[in-house]
Order: structure tokens, then C-alpha cells, then sequence
């Protein structure tokens, strides 16, 4: 995967050089061991300060909306469905897009890293094909990227590129996964009451500091229900009721527009799974309609459409 | 200065002496990171712990708290009129607090103390509150030092500090409140050796050496570049062209505010049900453009950039030029390790430091 930065630089050196595109939207190097910066390049000398690794993971799509100039971007199968989604909903042009793809081997989970090796420190990380090596203080451990994914990398269904301009590799294999992803299923075996103890439980350290909100690129509500003030449709302080309704809301306006690309998750300073119950959406999505979001530029989102052999025994 | 020595299996008991008198809150292990809760029969104390996720700040200025109340009911002859909510502030003992979150709470004074108001929520908390701190040197990378945290052994926050010599804890006591606390403590006079030891550790930890082969993408907890701030005019510096690419991978989250042990800044709200009120302060975030939002529909600080430049300007710039007493800070990094973008305080810190001078350009 690491081998993919020197055509990335060249890419966006070229793009950038020839005024392909007006900035380009990829990865530098961040201040800490697994870190990567989103970055936003408008001169082609700054290329070089690209990077492609599997610490490369937030969601770069966030990135494009609200930009009026020619983007170039670099993109994993889970960007490049979120800009498909952006695109449908008129968030992004398509035609002011330049989408630069990379076939997907997974990101790491840093945080699942830093827990693996309590009271250790990385110091510094380097990747060798599919090995990433963290240096400790006490040594180096080596591990296998692939035993170290992000959870929705575990179960990612596309890791190609859906939609791109050019492609830096040949597509990979698109991994065998389960059809519901292992969080929705483990919550389809619980009870409801159950389900809501767990949910309660869960989410009950939330401190509301959006950061699940503000890092998913689908959610670009010039104003969020929960910042709207007249009126107020949820209580701001840190009452259970309102963190949960928070949380609800915020996972049934992604319904059919999820593209399960984990931003949220990664976000999230104090681990949270909000993940799961956009998941559990995402399936019921696929097991009812046989849709997922971001795969087509050419169909209308799930709750945009109606189709006749549409579920529909709700009407009596 | 009443000294006391515990050794390592004794020390919790001793603490669970100050129940007796005081709610203690300890830190404790909440699945993958640590948090401080009160000490009662369901928790089990963890004085190994580095930094908890969430600073202890909510225990002076909780997130959510219910200052006045009222009636919207018509009948009741006091109707619409605020009265203080009801509460009290009991005595409670913060144990095993690290010094840059004590320091913490002297950043934060001059907001709630100040000649012209002072806070009575906030101050009867804070006198209620005894900060009994834990010192040991396990600064991690994403730690440093600033005018307002000197290091592992800073007392200047505390009521006693806690000295972890590995086999057992050295405490001394910082004034009156700790006096209290430690005399509830009981505990052993300190044999010499052991007052020699704490002597050797702080004179240690003052100059941080790297173990031998220790690879580091920054020293340990080097000093946050801050000391050509003070000279910096500040239009410039807030028209400083660098803000645009600070601000460019930012996601206006509310992360670093709400992991800050100083960041102060708060909302008021109502909250009826039925015909009962609450007039409730909540915790607030710069980076949220409702903070900022005007009754007109104005907001002076639409713009990301113009958020995260607020930001680090209250931080490094106003608080400093404002109030005299060094940068609004203590280093301990949670912002650093909680970015989801890794936007590094120490960066930002450095741009602004070294801004009028002729620098490289920052591309890593």
C-alpha cells in the first residue's frame, strides 16, 4: 500500500502542475506515530508532502463539500462512495471532481493499537507492505495490517474505488463478508429490552462534542437539529434523554445515505460504537431494498425513489 | 508541613479514611481509558492511571448544571421569578489528580473569581474542593510543559502532593486544607531515605532525559514555544496568513474543548416541562458556530478558520496579553491525542511563536 505515495506525488504534482484542478485533497504526515493530516494542496511543489498508508483513514470527502473550485482527491472505495452520495445530493459536481483512486487494504485502528500495548508508547511507525513496525521505547513490535483494521474496514464490501478518473493500482479482491455487518448482527440476537440496555449503556459517556456529526462527510446541514435554537428541538444539556435522541436522530437521517465508512467512530474521543446503529440501518436498507449508498451516480438515493415491487404491507 | 509515608497496600485504605468526611472521587478504569467517580462500594480506585480521557474539570464546573429554577404556572404568586436551585456542597477530596489538572482550576479562576463577579456556583465548589495529586514522572509524548505546568512534580495547584516511589507514597501537605486531609489520612513520619528519594526524582524529572535508544518524533514533554507571544502585536498575528491552512483539515468537532481542563466557556439555557423550570449552564464550544450566533442572525465567527483562530488566540494570546499569568494551558495533551485530524497545539503554538520571522514553510 506504501508503494502507492510516489505515484500519488506524481499524480497530484501533474494535476496541480498542468492546473487540472485548482487543490488537491489527500494525507501528509501527522505529528504523532499513526497519524495522518488531511491536507489540502493548491501548488504542485507541495506534492511531495503526500502520504498513502494504512494510517490514512478519516474520510476525505468531507473535505470537497461546500468547495466551488476543481478538486482533486485521492480515494478509497469509502470516499469515493460518499463523493457518489455527495454527487446525488447535489453536494459536490461531479464534473469538478478529480478523483484519484487507490484499491483498499484496510486502515489501522490506532486507537485499538494504543489499547493493544497498555502503558507503552509508540514512538514511531513505519509500514512495509502489508507489516506495520511501532517503535516502543522497549523495542519494536511488528504486526500484520490486516490483523489491526478499523472495524468497518473488518467487513468492508468495497475497497475499490466505485467511481475514479484514474487509478493508481489494480483493483484488489473484494473480501467475502457477512451480509449484516458483526455489530448489527450481534444486536439482532439481543432482545429489545436488552438492545436498549445496551444502547443506554453504550452511548451514556457521550459528552456531546459532535465529533461523530462533524466528521461524517454525509452530514452538511448548513444547521444541525441539535444547534437549531428557534425552536429547539433538543435539549442541550447533558440529560441522558436528549444524548440519546441526539444519537437517533443523527443515525436515522443517514438512513440510506450511510456509506460505512467509520469517520464516526474514529472521531469519537471516548470509543463509542455509534457506528452500530448506523450499521444496523445500513442492512435493513440492503435486506429490504437491495441497496447500498454511494455504489451508482446513476440512482437516486434509497429515500428518493419509488419503485412498485417497493416494500410496502404498511399500507392496510 | 505535615509529612506522610504509606506503603503501596496501605495507601488506599488511608484514602478511604477521607469518607468519612469528604466525598472522594478517585480515579477509576471505565473500559479502555480512565475517568474519576466517586469512591463508593461499585468502584475500585486505580492509582497506576496516566490522564484521564475526560479532565476532572467537571467536578468544580460540571458539564450540565442547574443554577436557578421556576413556575410558568400563572397561580403561583411567584410565578416567572428565579430562585437559586436548591443544593448543597459538601466537602470533597479529589485523590490522585495530576498536577497539570490542579493547575488547571488556577487557569480557570480568573474567569469565575474576578473583582467584578465571582461565580457562587463555581467558588463554593472550588472551596468545598481539597486536591490531593498524584506525582510521578510518566509524562507521555503528547505532553508539555508551559508557564501554568512546570512538570510531574508541580505543586503550585494542590492541597497535598502524592509522591509515588514505586514501593510506597510519600504525601505533604500544601496548606490548610491539606493539613485537614492528610491528619484524616493518618499515616507513618517519613523515613529519611524516603525524603531523600522524592529530592532525587524531582531533581530527575527537572531536566528529562530520553532512555538510550528511545526513538521520539518529539522530545518528552519539551517546553509549548511561547516566548516571543508576549511581544507579538495581535492584529497581525489574527491576520496572519497561516490560519487558512491551520483551520483547512479542521471538522469544527467540540474535542478539543470538551477534553480542555481549561476551556471555561459556557451556555444558559431553560428547560420547561410541564409548568416547571430550569435554568441550566452547559458546557460550550468555540468551534460551533451556534456559540457565536447573534439574535439578529449575525454570526461573527461564521467561518471555520475564524473558529479554530479564536481558538488558539484565547489560548495563546489573549489569556496571555489579558491576564498576565502565562498561556491558558497546562500541556497534558489530550487535545493532541484526541484530534481526529491531528491538529497539534504544539504546531499551531510554534507557527504563532514564530510568526514576522522568516520561516520555512510548514510542509511535513
Amino acid at each position: 500500500m506504501t508503494d502507492y505515495t510516489d505515484r500519488l506525488r506524481a499524480a497530484a504534482r501533474r494535476l496541480l502542475g498542468e492546473g487540472r484542478v485548482d487543490c488537491f485533497i489527500g494525507y501528509r504526515r501527522g505529528s504523532l506515530p499513526l497519524a495522518a493530516q488531511p491536507a489540502i494542496l493548491t501548488r504542485a511543489e507541495q506534492a511531495d508532502s503526500l502520504i498513502w498508508d494504512p494510517s490514512c483513514g478519516m474520510n476525505l470527502a468531507h473535505y470537497a463539500v461546500g468547495r466551488a473550485d476543481r478538486i482533486g482527491i485521492v480515494a478509497t472505495g469509502c470516499v469515493s462512495r460518499s463523493l457518489v452520495a455527495l454527487a446525488l445530493e447535489n453536494q459536490v459536481a461531479r464534473e469538478r471532481l478529480y478523483i484519484v483512486g487507490v484499491p483498499c487494504t484496510g486502515m489501522l485502528d490506532a486507537g485499538a493499537l494504543r489499547r493493544r500495548f497498555p502503558g507503552r508508547e509508540a514512538a514511531a511507525a513505519a509500514y512495509e507492505g502489508p507489516r506495520v513496525t511501532i517503535a516502543f521505547a522497549d523495542g519494536n513490535e511488528e504486526l500484520a495490517v490486516a490483523e489491526n483494521l478499523a472495524r468497518p474496514c473488518r467487513t468492508c464490501a468495497h475497497p475499490n474505488p466505485v467511481v475514479a478518473d484514474e487509478m493508481l493500482g489494480e483493483p484488489v479482491a473484494s473480501p467475502a463478508v457477512p451480509a449484516v455487518p458483526e455489530e448489527a448482527a450481534a444486536a439482532e440476537a439481543r432482545s429489545a429490552a436488552e438492545r436498549w440496555a445496551y444502547f443506554c449503556e453504550a452511548f451514556a459517556h457521550c459528552i456531546r462534542c459532535y465529533a461523530c456529526r462533524n466528521a461524517c462527510p454525509l452530514c452538511y446541514c448548513p444547521t444541525c437539529f441539535v444547534d437549531e435554537s428557534r425552536p429547539q428541538w433538543v435539549g442541550k444539556s447533558s440529560d441522558p434523554t436528549d444524548t440519546r435522541t441526539f444519537h437517533f436522530l443523527r443515525a436515522l437521517h443517514l438512513a440510506g445515505r450511510c456509506t460505512d465508512c467509520g469517520a464516526c467512530e474514529r472521531a469519537c474521543p471516548l470509543d463509542i460504537p455509534v457506528r452500530h446503529l448506523t450499521s444496523r440501518l445500513n442492512a435493513e436498507a440492503k435486506a429490504i431494498y437491495g441497496f447500498e449508498a454511494g455504489l451508482d451516480l446513476e440512482e437516486r438515493p434509497l429515500l428518493d425513489r419509488y419503485r412498485p415491487e417497493d416494500l410496502n404491507d404498511f399500507f392496510k | 508541613m505535615r509529612t506522610r509515608y504509606y506503603e503501596r497496600d496501605a495507601f488506599p485504605p488511608a484514602v478511604a479514611e477521607l469518607r468519612r468526611a469528604y466525598r472522594v472521587f478517585v480515579p477509576v478504569r471505565r473500559g479502555d481509558f480512565h475517568a474519576f467517580a466517586e469512591w463508593d462500594d461499585s468502584v475500585r480506585p486505580d492509582f497506576d492511571y496516566r490522564k484521564t480521557r475526560v479532565p476532572p474539570k467537571g467536578l468544580v464546573f460540571p458539564q450540565s448544571e442547574r443554577l436557578l429554577v421556576f413556575s410558568t404556572d400563572e397561580r403561583d404568586p411567584e410565578h416567572d421569578i428565579l430562585r437559586e436551585a436548591p443544593k448543597d456542597f459538601p466537602p470533597q477530596a479529589v485523590v490522585g489528580i495530576r498536577p497539570y489538572d490542579a493547575m488547571a482550576f488556577r487557569v480557570l479562576e480568573v474567569n469565575f473569581d474576578t473583582p467584578e463577579v465571582r461565580d457562587p456556583w463555581w467558588l463554593r465548589r472550588r472551596e468545598a474542593t481539597t486536591l490531593i495529586g498524584l506525582a510521578r514522572a510518566d509524562e507521555d509524548a503528547t505532553m508539555f510543559r508551559t508557564e501554568n505546568y512546570a512538570g510531574p512534580f508541580d505543586e503550585r495547584g494542590l492541597d497535598v502532593i502524592v509522591y509515588d516511589l514505586g514501593r510506597g507514597y510519600l504525601a505533604k501537605a500544601l496548606g490548610e486544607k491539606g493539613e485537614a486531609a492528610l491528619a484524616a489520612m493518618g499515616g507513618d513520619e517519613p523515613a529519611a531515605d524516603a525524603l531523600r528519594e522524592v529530592e532525587e526524582r524531582i531533581a530527575r524529572a527537572a531536566t528529562p532525559e530520553l532512555p538510550a535508544g528511545r526513538l521520539r518524533a518529539q522530545p518528552a514533554a519539551p517546553e509549548l514555544p511561547t516566548g516571543r507571544l508576549r511581544a507579538q502585536p495581535v492584529v497581525p498575528l489574527f491576520e496572519a496568513e497561516f490560519w487558512d491552512e491551520v483551520a483547512a483539515p479542521c471538522l469544527n468537532c467540540g474535542v478539543c474543548t470538551f477534553l480542555c481542563p481549561t476551556c471555561w466557556c459556557f451556555d444558559i439555557q431553560d428547560e420547561v416541562r410541564k409548568q416547571e423550570g430550569d435554568r441550566i449552564r452547559n458546557w460550550d464550544s468555540c468551534m460551533f458556530p451556534l456559540y457565536t450566533l447573534h439574535a439578529s442572525g449575525h454570526n461573527p465567527r461564521g467561518k471555520k478558520t475564524q473558529r479554530v483562530r479564536n481558538r488558539f488566540m484565547h489560548k495563546l494570546k489573549y489569556y496571555l496579553d489579558k491576564y498576565d499569568r502565562g498561556v491558558m494551558c497546562v500541556g497534558c495533551g489530550r487535545c493532541v491525542e484526541a484530534c481526529p485530524v491531528n491538529i497539534d497545539i504544539r504546531e499551531v503554538a510554534a507557527r504563532m511563536n514564530g510568526f514576522g520571522e522568516q520561516v520555512e514553510r510548514h510542509d511535513r
